[in-house]
């Protein structure tokens, strides 16, 4: 009886030890960004216990991280010149090359970037580009232009949805009108502000969580909106195409970054490393709809995914990563955007 | 004497025994409200958070414009008081359709019978176990244009083409409205139940007509229930971001998303979110203490 106890109490300790995980990972990430399913592998092959909480713009993860959540989390998802901010600020801390075992994985234009140079606080998560979809059972006409957001034809007038975030929505204005980002110019800046000023009366509503769900929906009949997310709106039923426009678009890669004080550092790089294994990256990419930057991962997709049109620009098509401008033209920048909202 | 020797007793405990509300509004009320004040008079610093030097720039933003370069002539800056403006008249009207709504449910349940009422009241309460942001997206889906109620309209042919009530200020009103309504439903109620028909009955008997005893004999005694709704009603209204955000398509501010921007958006401008909310607080505590100087006018006379 006396063992039978025993082995029981024992039975019960291993039972503890085994729910009770090893260490923590703490992630600051995009809504509706990685799959369930990938935290659960990567939570039973290092015995972490995963918490992730979520943001819908890069300035939300900023204002975040500057309100004081700095110190909570382990790592973060920022987008290009969101690192290079993050850098600036100094919330971001570096690794070795050598303490990344898969470091090599990453696909060589993807290491020497400008907003890291050397990949010394980051490695690529996805990358991809922001442009528009239309739906085309209401609109059948050209869609080769922004014109079609910010000067829309009539079918499309009042049934558009855009980005709530100034950086890429001014951005894209900017490439329309063929104007220099993070210009000073006044004239230029004036005209910028005309257009989204003109636009807006064409404009449904301003959102980035959304902007799949308004154009599956039927919300909205046209839409800004990241590669990505238009083929999962395109996956969802909608009868949309994503649009390359001759003027540009946006490209942009998001990053996993290794916070400054970060409480479970250790895990932080193992979950980076993690992240760089062909097979993880490729499940990133079949459930997110972009695409990795780390080699060996194609094998891995789908072929709807690796064959999608979102993903496959044509070769011809420029794009231009959103920059981060200095203080004294944000402000300008800052200023249009409140003025298009007020 | 009895009361004397009792209050000698708990002579000095009045203060002991405060202590714990003091320190509940303390901390959670007076000092998170002084933080905001002080820090709407600092240095913005760039990309969100404040800089230690005294400042009157929040202010400023808000209230003269100096163009989109700053380097003009300050005039009224209408932006801002527009939204203000914007933001009080949505809350209003949504304050005047819960009233509408609110007082006729709120008598009919204080009339029912005493064991039923409760029920009734539980009726009203069920909805409100949901989260608000749920129900608010909720009533995104029912109104939106390929929703069940365009849908619902269009089978009947009662009209042609969906009535386009999503993304508009009417689509914020009917949100507010619905968040709200039973902080006007329940004070209301607790009135009326206090009111003693006997009055009704001897305003019949001396001739006088249902509207007259209406406006002349139950609305003053029910008149705190109503004007406790109201505020309860009106002021969450006023700084609502959700509405707004998820029924109004994020195309205009109203104050409280305004205020989010400042701390949550590109503009990252604390001290200036800082003096909009001084400026809403003050506007909220201008109305209590209209209501509070009426409340005791009422009582002196």
């Amino acid at each position: 009886m006396k063992k039978l106890l025993a082995t029981t109490g024992l039975a019960l300790l291993s039972l503890t030890a085994a729910a009770q995980a090893e260490g923590k990972l703490s992630i600051y990430h995009w809504f509706e960004y990685i799959p369930q399913e990938l935290l659960d592998k990567f939570s039973e092959e290092y015995d972490v216990e995963v918490t992730m909480d979520t943001f819908d713009s890069n300035e939300a993860l900023l204002a975040a991280l500057k309100a004081g959540k700095l110190g909570s989390y382990d790592v973060a998802v920022p987008g290009d010149y969101m690192v290079k901010i993050l850098n600036s600020e100094g919330m971001l801390d570096t690794f070795e090359a050598s303490e990344l075992s898969n470091f090599g994985n990453i696909q060589d234009q993807w290491v020497d970037v400008a907003f890291d140079p050397g990949r010394k606080s980051s490695i690529p998560y996805q990358w991809g580009s922001t442009s528009f979809s239309v739906n085309r059972d209401v609109f059948d006409g050209s869609i080769d232009s922004l014109s079609v957001i910010f000067d829309p034809p009539e079918e499309l007038k009042g049934k558009i949805n855009v980005l709530d975030t100034a950086g890429e929505t001014l951005t894209l204005a900017s490439l329309y009108l063929g104007i220099p980002q993070c210009t000073s110019d006044r004239d230029q800046l004036k005209e910028l502000n005309a257009l989204v000023q003109k636009a807006k009366a064409s404009w449904a509503s301003f959102g980035s969580d959304v902007a799949k769900d308004v154009l599956v929906s039927g919300d909205a009949a046209a839409g800004m909106i990241w590669s990505g997310f238009s083929a999962k709106a395109r996956a969802e039923g909608a009868n949309i195409e994503y649009a390359f426009p001759k003027e540009g678009m946006i490209v942009w890669m998001d990053n996993v970054v290794l916070l400054k004080d970060a409480p479970n550092r250790d895990n932080a790089l193992k979950f980076m490393n993690f992240l760089l294994e062909p097979e993880n990256a490729a499940a990133v990419t079949n459930y997110a709809q972009y695409t990795a930057g780390v080699k060996g991962a194609d094998e891995f997709l789908d072929p709807e995914v690796k064959n999608s049109p979102e993903s496959n620009p044509p070769a011809d098509q420029n794009g231009v990563f959103v920059e981060a401008c200095p203080e004294e033209v944000q402000v300008l920048y800052d200023a249009i955007w409140t003025n298009l909202k007020k | 004497m009895a009361g004397g020797a009792s209050s000698r007793i708990y002579e000095g405990a009045g203060l002991k025994l405060m202590l714990p509300s003091w320190l509940v509004i303390g901390i959670f009320l007076l000092a998170p409200v002084a933080m905001m004040a002080v820090y709407s008079f600092l240095t913005k610093e760039f990309r969100g958070g404040v800089i230690w030097e005294f400042s009157l720039a929040a202010y400023d933003q808000f209230f003269f414009d100096r163009g989109l370069f700053g380097d003009e002539a300050p005039t009224i800056e209408w932006t801002y008081i527009g939204i203000f403006w914007r933001s009080i008249w949505q809350a209003g009207l949504a304050t005047l359709a819960c009233l509408l709504i609110g007082f006729p449910t709120a008598w009919f349940i204080a009339t029912r019978d005493p064991k039923t009422r409760s029920i009734w009241l539980f009726l009203v309460t069920i909805p409100y176990w949901v989260n608000l942001l749920i129900r608010t997206v909720s009533m995104k889906f029912l109104i939106r244009d390929t929703g069940p109620l365009n849908e619902f309209l269009l089978a009947l042919g009662v009209i042609d083409e969906p009535l386009g009530l999503i993304n508009t200020n009417f689509a914020v009103q009917l949100g507010l409205f619905y968040s709200y309504l039973p902080f006007m439903v329940l004070p209301i109620y607790a009135a009326v139940e206090r009111y003693d028909f006997s009055l009704s009955e001897a305003a019949a008997d001396l001739y006088s007509g249902t509207w007259t005893t209406l406006r002349l004999v139950i609305l003053p005694v029910v008149k705190p229930g109503i004007v406790a709704g109201c505020i309860l009603v009106f002021v969450p209204s006023l700084g609502a971001f959700l509405a707004p955000d998820l029924l109004g398509g994020a195309k205009t501010f109203m104050i409280g998303s305004l205020i989010e921007e400042q701390f949550k958006g590109s503009a990252g401008n604390w001290p200036f979110g800082a003096a909009a909310s001084m400026i809403l607080l003050t506007i909220v505590m201008c109305v209590l203490l209209v209501y509070a100087r009426n409340q005791n006018k009422g009582e002196t006379r």
